[in-house]
């Protein structure tokens, strides 16, 4: 790689995978003939797989690939694969190609590797069958894992009744065996998933997690834990574990452990899983030297601590693991982000490549009789060995309207494709089947045909012949051949009925709506303006900052002062951000691409048109009630504390102990949630105040301490420091009152010791409580004002947790920062960059196009009971006035497809389009061919 | 489209054409991919058609509704298979239910009939908000909803089916009671409530029931 940010050469080296890529079809016949059975690395080698292969159900491309266990790699012996494949998609005459690309950013995705367990003596890894791995035992739990989702246990083979999970295998430990000191932040919840879907598939199973603290913070993890602990027959048990040994006879593994009452204990399990931790990835270092990057002392990528995705190397960005141990969401959000940050640096050169597709005018057909053509595909031998093609074809002929019907070996291939659109020509065919795959897979690409050929691509039906039929009957040659007449037949009834449908086209105004003007709001907002489009940026507060003006410094040592005063400064400096102080919003109406929100400000009333909106209102602390807060000037907040250490305080930095309550007004029945940020708010006072004066007695009163990642360093290094940590359960809080010591004015605090098993006392000059982060006191407002939902806890709730989680479903409005839910300052601004990037892939387009498939109401039907209104989760029929009165209308903008409301609608008035009850009830009908009604049935859409 | 589409007028239009089985697949619960959790709506409609069924004296177990996610094709497999086997073992429908193709055709008639009204009435009244499949089981299974069906469902599904009789010729209150196995005092009841809605009327010197305004 050569260059610099913006103007990069780079040489890649692809491997051959012996496929010609636009030639397979992933029908993977050559798969089930290929000879060579070796150990599947993606199913962790426990069950086989064969030398050609696609990688795994969900692969993209979805074709095969020969890796180098292939016998004619090997020894020039076999090609089995090129007899079989019809497609002539095997190519072994491939061979290792150097390309040359030119870019201007790198995004670095290469994810994380697990902990190897055989490095460490105390888990018996590697040493007996039934220790296996927590990525093991999700491959066996997945229904296309080795044994298709059975759990069996290695040395039998039996599924394990009674099963152990011991957690921070590699993870928070600082010893000579390879383990990595940081927390690996996703092992606690993904035990618990893993517990959930045990219990899932066998009821009966005992399962039993060994853990240290359970680190459930993120947002709805709490619930999800106590959804695991409250399962019959799950213990969840706190103690350091090793294991002993096996039971040579039945194999069982034995696990010592040590309990408060009881001391130490030896007890036998079926199988123990090891929740291992996250690794760099292999080779990371190779990574960093080619491309001049600085790694941290973990081995991961080091990286900016005020933007988690930037690297040392302008240009290049880190997306997921690589920056660290980071779950799903996290995940996303950082591909996002790193998104957004690569657009900023490259905005000069955007459009360049983009090529415009132009398709030939869509001819009216509306008023003419069904014409309708059916293709068959053979799809190689993976239909046609199974389904008499040839017979299904003539049947179709005699199908009503079925006025042409062929055979094609891939309809999919690009020359069956062309000769689709050829014949709609030829034959002047205006409905179009392919009996074939899943419209899944292709549905996409034969709407693209008919779109070439100039008809309208809702004329288009698919046939499934293959998932449904070919694959599942392999061995009903003949039942196989009817059903695949009988889906076609169904196919052809709908397809009689097929209506041309219009997509519509909406402008998109360019400008961005951020609400909020905090460390998540002015990220955005920068972000948006960088890429060249006008952003309001409305902050309720007289000044920007946030939240983040409490806060002085982080763990990892930013100046946040410093810090915010840049972004301020750049906010307010930046000609594309429009800054608005003192604002209230008024009211805010419209839909994606197009908003319109007045508001009242220091700079007067203004209506400001937009085409996304982003909240970023932030969050509030909690006003404890608890520990004479409010009563007794000496207790105060996590954050009281921080300024008044900032402010160098002496009381503070003088005083004789000082003592911190974690929890307060969370993790309880009223806020059943984490606030994520305060024990890593705790650490950090009291290595300060360690600092100050290294004789004063710091205490911390915890629950569970969860500084996961990197943050445990910090955790480890305030005990290391002298800090006392001191564990309570939530039934025996702690007690406060003001009391005296040896003359000295002090609060006591009385808590049990699980330990020695009595009452300890804790004497403190000053208490200070982690408060809860709670919801903002405008959320309500926003909620109503922008359409958008709230999670149980009262933060905003996102469109889907892990695959959209910095968009609302309200389409066009996207969310970032402690809104959405507690969060440390990085990952607030890897989120707001998150949100930037989505914004933009809205904002970079000229029109944003709704779907034809939705639903429409006849007016002549329409009774007016609303039942459709309240069953539309998108808000997107509302009553609107006619000539023949109050009736539903749907906003074709908001509406997304799903049909809910035709289910309930007394009159059937609503109708979702390409879905019709005449299209839908003809497929019914068409299911039973008129003879053979008596005959034992099912109907399959 | 999403499971939540299937529509009641679906799945009784399938039985009405003699099919023996009729199976939902949705997406897994609380999976949605998008906001709208219509695979509740869809299992609502199953529990509640599965009562209807029962009422009219088919076996529930002709409909069938699972979750799953596209990637569980095994599951698919499993569950589709396990369900053509209880269909097998179910037998040609009304048939292996000891109902008389007559009836069967009558009493679907009369759900098809309610079929505006059954909707209304399952998004408004008979529907559960509930989270786990086991909380939707015991909802249907409770002595609430028997009340609720009875009260919304099953006393006008008697009526719907008097008056589909009632359309081919006047019947008594005993043949009405024969062919529908209901009481004679239930007949009564659901005849005289028609009466007053001016739907039926009786016939004094037939000592039958007829429809108002078919002579």
């Amino acid at each position: 790689m050569e260059g610099k940010a913006g103007n990069f050469k780079v040489k890649l080296r692809k491997k051959p995978r012996y496929i010609r890529e636009d030639k397979c079809t992933g029908c993977t016949v050559c798969t089930e003939y290929c000879p060579v059975q070796y150990p599947d690395e993606f199913n962790q080698d426990i069950s086989n797989n064969k030398a050609i292969h696609i990688y795994y159900s969900q692969a993209i491309p979805l074709i095969t690939y020969i890796d180098e266990n292939c016998l004619y790699l090997k020894e020039e012996k076999c090609r089995i694969c090129e007899a079989v494949c019809q497609n002539e998609a095997i190519d072994f005459n491939q061979s290792e190609e150097i390309m040359d690309i030119n870019v201007g950013a790198v995004i670095l995705a290469p994810g994380y590797e697990e902990f190897d367990p055989r490095l460490r003596e105390d888990f018996g890894a590697g040493r007996y069958e039934n220790v296996i791995t927590s990525m093991d035992y999700e491959r066996l739990t997945d229904s296309t894992g080795p044994y298709e989702g059975h759990v069996l246990r290695p040395s039998d083979l039996k599924p394990p009744q009674k099963i152990a999970w011991i957690q921070c295998v590699g993870s928070r430990q600082v010893n000579p065996e390879g383990g990595n000191s940081y927390c690996s932040s996703v092992c606690c919840t993904y035990t618990q998933k893993q517990v959930i879907i045990t219990k899932e598939h066998n009821p009966e199973a005992e399962c039993t997690v060994f853990h240290n603290d359970i680190r459930s913070y993120g947002k709805d993890f709490e619930r999800f834990y106590q959804r695991a602990e409250e399962l019959p027959d799950v213990r969840f048990f706190r103690s350091y574990v090793s294991v002993t040994g096996q039971d040579p006879v039945t194999k069982n593994i034995i696990v010592k452990y040590t309990t408060f009452d009881e001391g130490v204990k030896e007890e036998e399990f079926d199988l123990v899983v090891l929740s291992v931790g996250l690794n760099p990835p292999p080779n990371s270092e190779g990574l960093a030297q080619k491309f001049g990057l600085e790694l941290n002392e973990h081995g991961f990528c080091k990286t900016n601590p005020a933007n988690p995705v930037e690297t040392n190397r302008p240009g290049f960005y880190v997306s997921g693991a690589l920056q660290g141990p980071l779950d799903i969401p996290e995940s996303v959000v950082t591909a996002s982000s790193a998104g957004s940050q690569c657009g900023e640096l490259l905005n000069y050169r955007r459009g360049d490549l983009s090529v415009e597709r132009v398709y030939p005018p869509e001819k009216d057909v509306s008023a003419e009789e069904p014409r309708i053509g059916v293709f068959v595909c053979h799809c190689g031998a993976n239909i046609g060995r199974i389904v008499d093609v040839p017979s299904t074809v003539d049947y179709a002929l005699t199908l009503p309207d079925v006025v042409y019907a062929q055979e094609q070996l891939f309809s999919c291939a690009t020359n069956c494709a062309e000769e689709i659109t050829d014949m709609i020509k030829e034959k002047e065919l205006n409905r179009v089947i392919v009996a074939a795959c899943s419209p899944r897979t292709l549905e996409m690409l034969f709407r693209d045909t008919l779109r070439e050929a100039g008809l309208n691509q809702y004329y288009y039906e698919m046939a499934n012949i293959r998932e449904h039929c070919s694959w599942v009957h392999p061995k009903q040659k003949e039942e196989a051949d009817q059903k695949a007449k009988d889906i076609l037949r169904m196919a052809v009834a709908r397809a009689r009925h097929l209506e041309p449908l219009e997509e519509i086209d909406l402008p998109v105004d360019k400008r961005a709506l951020v609400v909020g003007g905090g460390v998540a709001g002015m990220t955005c907002a920068l972000s948006i303006a960088e890429h060249g489009h006008h952003v309001y940026l409305v902050e309720r507060d007289n000044e920007l900052g946030g939240t983040a003006r409490k806060v002085h410094e982080t763990l990892e040592g930013l100046d946040v002062q410093a810090f915010l005063k840049d972004l301020i400064e750049r906010a307010y400096r930046h000609p594309l951000v429009h800054v608005y102080t003192g604002a209230e919003i008024t009211a805010s109406a419209g839909y994606i691409g197009n908003f319109t929100t007045t508001i009242q400000s220091q700079r007067g009333p203004a209506e400001i048109k937009h085409g996304a909106t982003v909240i970023a209102t932030g969050a509030d602390v909690y006003t404890p009630t608890e520990y004479l807060y409010g009563e007794d000037e000496r207790v105060m907040t996590h954050l009281e504390l921080e300024e008044k250490i900032a402010a160098g305080d002496e009381a503070i930095t003088g005083a004789e102990s000082v003592a911190m309550i974690q929890c307060v007004g969370c993790r309880n029945e009223d806020r059943n949630y984490c606030s994520r940020i305060c024990c890593n708010e705790s650490v950090k006072n009291a290595l300060k105040l360690k600092e100050n004066n290294p004789d004063m007695d710091v205490y911390i009163l915890f629950r569970d301490m969860r500084t996961y990642g990197y943050n445990e360093d910090y955790y480890r290094e305030a005990a290391g420091k002298g800090v006392t940590f001191i564990r309570y359960e939530p039934e025996q809080e702690p007690q406060v009152e003001p009391g005296k010591e040896e003359g000295r004015e002090v609060l006591k605090i009385t808590l049990p010791d699980y330990v020695l098993q009595k009452n300890m006392e804790i004497n403190a000059d000053f208490i200070a409580l982690a408060a809860a982060v709670v919801p903002s006191a405008g959320t309500r407002e926003v909620e109503n004002q922008f359409k958008v939902g709230l999670n149980p806890d009262g933060f905003f709730k996102e469109a889907h947790v892990k695959l959209r989680p910095v968009e609302f479903a309200a389409e066009g409005v996207y969310l970032c920062g402690l809104a959405h839910y507690p969060k440390l300052i990085s990952e607030t601004v890897s989120q707001a960059y998150g949100a930037a990037g989505r914004v933009l892939t809205l904002l970079a387009n000229d029109i944003v196009t709704a779907s034809g498939a939705i639903c429409e109401v006849n007016e002549n039907k329409c009774v007016s009971c609303g039942a459709c209104i309240d069953a539309c989760a998108y808000g997107a029929i509302e009553f609107q006035e006619t000539e023949a009165g109050v009736m539903a209308a749907v906003n074709p903008v908001l509406c997304k497809g799903d049909g809910l409301c035709n289910a309930v609608c007394p009159t059937g008035a609503i109708q979702l389009k390409h879905f019709t009850d005449e299209e839908l009830l003809s497929q019914i009908d068409a299911a039973v061919p008129e003879k053979a009604a008596a005959e034992s049935k099912g109907i399959a859409i | 489209m999403c499971s939540g589409r299937v529509d009641i007028a679906h799945l009784f239009r399938a039985f009405s054409n003699r099919m023996d089985g009729v199976f939902i697949g949705g997406c897994r619960l609380k999976e949605c991919n998008y906001v709208t959790h219509g695979n509740y709506h869809a299992l609502n409609l199953v529990q509640l058609s599965r009562r209807i069924m029962e009422h009219i004296g088919l076996n529930p177990d002709r409909l069938s509704i699972e979750f799953m996610s596209s990637g569980e094709g095994n599951l698919f497999a499993r569950v589709v298979d396990e369900f053509v086997e209880t269909i097998r073992s179910a037998g040609p429908i009304g048939v292996s239910e000891g109902i008389n193709q007559e009836t069967l055709s009558l009493n679907l008639k009369a759900v098809t009939k309610l079929i505006p009204y059954l909707r209304l009435v399952e998004s408004e009244r008979l529907r559960g908000h509930f989270e786990t499949l086991d909380q939707f089981k015991a909802f249907y299974a409770s002595e609430e909803f028997e009340r609720l069906f009875k009260d919304l469902v099953a006393d006008r599904l008697a009526i719907g089916q008097i008056i589909t009789l009632l359309q081919e010729k006047p019947l008594s209150t005993g043949d009405l009671s024969e062919i529908l196995g209901l009481s004679p005092s239930d007949i009564s009841k659901h005849l005289n409530n028609t009466a007053k809605q001016g739907l039926v009327k009786y016939q004094e010197d037939e000592k039958r029931f007829a429809l108002a305004g078919v002579e």
